[in-house]
């Protein structure tokens, strides 16, 4: 089957079967491979993708299901001129990454927040990221990097 | 996974004859059909996404009764039911922000999880699933753990809810799926209370009766006291054991009744 979508602005499109995952149409059709596939059951949320402006699981959404759509991933991020855009600079300056593998989906679940509540508090961050799963970081550090991206002070951040 | 041919109508008459093949199912947001089929639990001929029906999107709200669209997905619900508030905050609550985005109602009451939340908003709602041949009132839906009364190829296309006087879900979270280890909803109606229990049962959602019976008599978590769930038929797991079950069932739904509003 023939797939067609708007890829961070790009029209593109490919040859695709119907059990082809968004994530590895991405990832093997379109080589953006910053879009992880962490758990593939649907648990770790490293897959996170827009699609029409709303983050989903690209692990649990076929390639076919986003024919027409607007997708945006991680490499979209950055600001025209190729520097980081302010909230992937915010999760370097707070250090919101060790290992980086999580990185990717966590970024796209907060750029999803801070688009409908852009001064969001400690405990709505905490709660938008229950579907993201990082193994280094304990959270925290993630956590200051979107408060910080948002414009808020982040030494009242709780070190629960 | 096996493959599949995928079709996306636009009509639910169209769904309805691509469904005729015994190979075929309904896809809806996938959030637990996809997982299913990678595990080859589930592996379809044909799936029918049901996600181009635009018929069977949307919420609406008259003559105390609340109509949400068969592929309505949680996070519309979780934003714009709110005539009936309890079951906006259940679809909240469900998953996390993607699985909301992309799950359906229609597909959460088809499968039936014993953990699962909106079975419980509808049977203690009593509310009328409407499917494309026919309407089943709730008490006869549900059938056991993923089992429910719909036939081969048949599809809900919206699900009626009476709105109750007073209600509300108290969801006890299996932290690592976030499903419910044991989630209750109660309603107050004019006509008396309604408590539903899921995530508990060997035999998924099911009502209380005796709570029931005590708090259309007394709408307070005190009715309770002398009230227990017996705990042969509930679920044990690594989680937790039939007992503690037993003893959550009890415990969430006085703090449904205290919370209710
Ligand atoms: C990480 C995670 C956490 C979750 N947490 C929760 C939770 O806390 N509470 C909760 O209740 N659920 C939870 N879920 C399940 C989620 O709500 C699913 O979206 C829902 O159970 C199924 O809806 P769906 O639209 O995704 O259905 P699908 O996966 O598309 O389909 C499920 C089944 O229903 C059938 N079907 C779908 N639509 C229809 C229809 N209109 N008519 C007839 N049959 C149909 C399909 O053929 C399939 O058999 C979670 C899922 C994930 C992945
Ligand atoms: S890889 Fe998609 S949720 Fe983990
Ligand atoms: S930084 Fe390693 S998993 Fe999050």
């Amino acid at each position: 089957m023939k797939v067609q979508m708007t890829v961070n602005c790009r029209q593109v499109s490919g040859e695709v079967e119907g059990r082809t995952l968004l994530v590895t149409f991405l990832r093997d059709g379109q080589g953006l491979t910053g879009t992880h596939t962490g758990c593939d059951t649907s648990q770790c949320g490293a897959c996170t993708v827009h699609v029409n402006g709303q983050q989903v699981k690209s692990c649990t959404m076929f390639a076919v299901e986003a024919e027409g759509a607007e997708v945006a991933t991680i490499e979209g991020m950055a600001n025209a001129d190729g520097s980081l855009s302010v909230l992937q600079q915010a999760f370097q300056d707070y250090h919101g990454l060790q290992c980086g593998f999580c990185t990717p989906g966590m970024v796209m679940a907060a750029a999803s927040l801070l688009a409908k509540n852009p001064r969001p508090s400690e405990a709505e961050v905490r709660r938008h990221l229950e579907g993201n799963i990082c193994r280094c970081t304990g959270y925290h550090n993630i956590v200051k990097a979107i408060m910080a991206a948002s414009g808020q002070h982040v030494t009242a951040v709780a070190a629960e | 996974m096996y493959n599949f041919d995928f079709v996306k109508p636009s009509t639910v008459e169209e769904a309805v004859a691509a469904l005729q093949d015994d190979e075929a199912q309904p896809l809806s947001g996938g959030q637990t059909l996809i997982p299913s089929m990678k595990q080859r639990l589930n592996a379809p001929g044909t799936l029918v996404s049901l996600l181009g029906i635009e018929a069977l999107k949307g919420i609406s709200s008259a003559d105390g009764v609340l109509t949400i669209g068969g592929v309505t997905n949680h996070a519309t619900v979780a934003a714009e039911a709110g005539a009936y508030p309890a079951l906006a905050a259940l679809a909240a609550q469900i998953g996390d922000p993607a699985v909301r985005n992309r799950g359906t109602i229609g597909g959460s009451l088809a499968n039936n999880d014993p953990a699962a939340c909106y079975p419980a908003a509808a049977l203690a709602s009593g509310a009328t699933i409407v499917t494309n041949s026919r309407e089943i009132a709730v008490d006869d839906f549900f059938q056991g753990m993923f089992t429910t009364d719909l036939e081969e190829g048949e599809i809900i296309t919206s699900v009626k809810f009476p709105i109750p006087e007073v209600a509300s879900y108290q969801k006890f979270e299996q932290p690592a799926s976030r499903f419910a280890l044991t989630g209750v909803f109660v309603t107050k109606y004019a006509d008396g209370v309604r408590v539903a229990i899921t995530g508990a049962s060997e035999e998924g959602v099911f009502r209380w009766a005796e709570a029931e019976e005590a708090l259309t008599a007394n709408f307070s978590a005190d009715a309770l006291a002398a009230l227990a769930v017996p705990s042969n038929a509930m679920i044990t797991d690594l989680h937790g054991t039939a007992e503690y079950r037993a003893h959550l069932c009890k415990v969430m739904t006085g703090r449904a009744v205290a919370a209710a509003h």
